[in-house]
């Protein structure tokens, strides 16, 4: 630091440059616990009358006042992992066939474009489109499914059209741009010399990819795993127009659910009091989890980091 | 042609506008389409007062109301004592309008269906699971019911549309009072949930074999079949302009005008209809604001009340307006 005796143009300008970095950051983690806060006085109430149980308690009755957030802690959960089992493996592999050159650079381009504009379109509008295309098929997979395997539990019958499958089908659609861009641009980042070198010891392609640039990259790719999967525990519109919004705790892919950011989304407008308070805590729980991915992500994400040292 | 009437309309915009009245409301997000309707209507009239009401539900309108943000409110649950209580001025209900809550459902072939008081609570209590259930089939000798599966659609964000709805089941059912309850939010039994009215609709347009609530207008609109409901005198009605009125003329509103027609006994009423109210201010410190209310207000229960029917909404019987009136009278 420059001290006020030596201050020059440049040295001010740049304390200021500084400064400005500083005040951002700080204004950043600010805003986060501004937030936090609101949240945990609004809950407050809620959290006091009724403690741990909200999290185990199986029935929301607003009327009732009886508020017990598992079932939409269930649907969150299963939703988003759905999506990422279904996401995760075609999304790594675009991203791979996106990286080598199996097509010319420009078709390359092209693709990765179109993959990343799925990104770019508005979750109403996924919604929408789940509403027309994917529910009508969800309906009758799911109704032939439950017919024949009802007697499995995650494929018991009756089925809706507006389910948890339906919702996981198209958060995984969702999702995938995120998975396939973060994971493409850790392949192409890894350097040139590795894979030559792969190639020069006698390696095929796919030994070179599997064995040298994936494990490489790997970091990248459990982050862009992990970014996905917050995407999708947080994504509220689309799902509540797919979900069916049911308060019912159920484990059937065929069932309707509910997740705690539809919950929010759809009882807010018109909540008082207690309820108010309710939706507040299942916001809380919802933050919570997020940060619960985040730092098990964190924490595979450095061990990915230590395994694979050695091939850095 | 055009170009004067560009330049007059320019003019108007640079020219100093006169001193505008605004009339900001908030809550209720069923009669919104006919509130905003009559604002636009009126200002046509009066261009000098303008009405801007924002449809933010019944729930957060009475919560503006009481905090004395806006110069009116509107809920479908009216206010409860406490809440007139906290009023900082006192409170004024002044009915507005009114709408039913019919059941409409997705039967490909099948039409005119009639529902019986005990089909219709079992129906969203999950007791009766198939269309040719023989509680369905009695009031319906002649409709070919397929053996399918029942799928019940509600309301899955709070509105007054469901309290409105399970108020009535709580009453010709105590089973279902027992049970489920009546309020703007409660949890059914069996179905799946759609956000707002036209989330429920675009749920039983989707699905045949769906029944579900909604408001009359959403049902008409969207040319989805009605179920005709048994009242209380036995009678199955369908909803109609008229046999909403019918019931909302049955009621004998008392003097803080709250009053829900619930389960009434008047033979061709329409058992599931009900009120949705404007909240106003005992007192209005602002004179020139009073007067812009007050005129408003007496719009919308004349001439306001004939945009009603088209807009899929019940006009007040005669009786309710005077005594609307009369209520608007007293506030100052």
């Amino acid at each position: 630091m420059a001290s006020p005796t030596q201050v020059r143009p440049s040295a001010a300008r740049f304390d200021l440059f500084q400064w400005l970095c500083r005040a951002a950051s700080l204004a950043a983690v600010a805003v986060l616990l501004w937030i936090l806060w609101a949240i945990l006085e609004q809950a407050w109430p809620a959290l006091r009358e009724f403690g741990a149980g909200f999290l185990s308690g199986a029935s929301w009755v607003p009327n009732r006042d009886r508020y017990g957030v598992l079932p939409f802690l269930v649907g969150t959960v299963l939703t988003s992992l759905i999506a990422l089992l279904i996401a995760f493996p075609p999304g790594l592999a675009i991203a791979i066939f996106l990286s080598e050159d199996f097509l010319p650079g420009p078709v390359r381009q092209f693709m990765r474009f179109v993959v990343e504009l799925l990104a770019a379109i508005p979750s109403v509008v996924y919604g929408l489109w789940g509403i027309f295309v994917v529910i009508p098929i969800i309906q009758s997979v799911g109704t032939w499914t439950s017919e024949r395997f009802g007697s499995v539990p995650f494929l018991a019958g009756p089925a809706y059209g507006n389910s948890l499958l339906t919702a996981s089908v198209v958060l995984a659609l969702m999702i995938l741009p995120t998975i396939t861009a973060i994971s493409r641009s850790s392949l192409v980042a890894v350097p040139r010399t590795l894979r030559e070198g792969a190639y020069a010891l006698g390696s095929t392609r796919w030994e070179a990819i599997f064995r040298v640039i994936l494990p490489t990259a790997a970091p990248g790719v459990v982050a862009a795993t992990i970014l996905a999967l917050g995407r999708a525990m947080g994504e509220t519109m689309a799902v509540a127009m797919l979900i069916g919004n049911s308060p019912r705790l159920s484990f059937s892919l065929f069932a309707p659910s509910g997740t705690l950011a539809s919950l929010l989304a759809n009882q807010f407008g018109e909540a008082e009091g207690m309820q108010v308070s309710a939706l507040m805590y299942a916001a809380l729980v919802l933050v919570a989890l997020t940060l619960v991915v985040n730092i098990a992500g964190e924490a595979v994400l450095r061990l990915t980091e230590r395994r694979t040292a050695g091939i850095r | 042609m055009k170009i004067p009437s560009l330049t007059l309309l320019l003019t108007a915009l640079v020219a100093a506008p006169l001193p505008a009245q605004q009339l900001s409301g908030a809550g209720a997000t069923f009669p919104a389409p006919l509130y905003q309707r009559w604002g636009v209507e009126y200002n046509k009239q009066v261009p000098a007062v303008k009405v801007n009401y924002q449809s933010v539900g019944s729930g957060a309108g009475v919560k503006n109301f009481l905090q004395g943000v806006v110069d009116f409110g509107a809920s479908d649950a009216a206010l409860t004592d406490a809440e007139m209580a906290k009023a900082p001025k006192g409170a004024v209900l002044i009915p507005a309008t009114a709408g039913s809550v019919v059941l409409a459902y997705n039967l490909p072939g099948v039409t005119g269906l009639k529902l019986s008081r005990a089909a219709l609570a079992g129906i969203f209590l999950g007791t009766i699971k198939k269309w040719n259930d023989p509680a369905i089939a009695a009031a319906n000798p002649g409709l070919a019911l397929p053996a399918t599966p029942i799928n019940v659609a509600y309301r899955s964000d709070g509105s007054g549309t469901t309290y409105v709805f399970t108020q009535h089941l709580a009453a010709i059912s105590p089973e279902f009072d027992d049970q489920v309850g009546f309020d703007k939010s409660v949890t059914f039994p069996v179905g799946i949930g759609g956000k707002g009215n036209e989330g429920v609709t675009a749920l039983i347009k989707q699905t045949p074999g769906t029944i579900g609530y909604v408001e009359y207008g959403f049902a008409e609109q969207n040319k989805i079949p009605m179920a005709a409901i048994e009242n209380k005198s036995g009678n199955f009605v369908m909803p109609t302009p008229e046999s909403g009125a019918a019931a909302l003329a049955s009621v004998e509103l008392p003097e803080n005008l709250r009053a829900w027609p619930v389960d009434t006994a008047a033979p061709d009423a329409y058992p599931i209809s009900s009120f949705t109210w404007l909240l106003l201010y005992k007192k209005y410190p602002d004179a020139a604001k009073l007067k812009a209310l007050k005129d408003f207000i007496t719009y919308a229960l004349t001439e306001g009340q004939t945009l009603a029917t088209s807009l899929g909404y019940i006009p007040l019987p005669e009786s309710v307006v005077a005594k609307a009136n009369a209520a608007l009278g007293t506030v100052e």
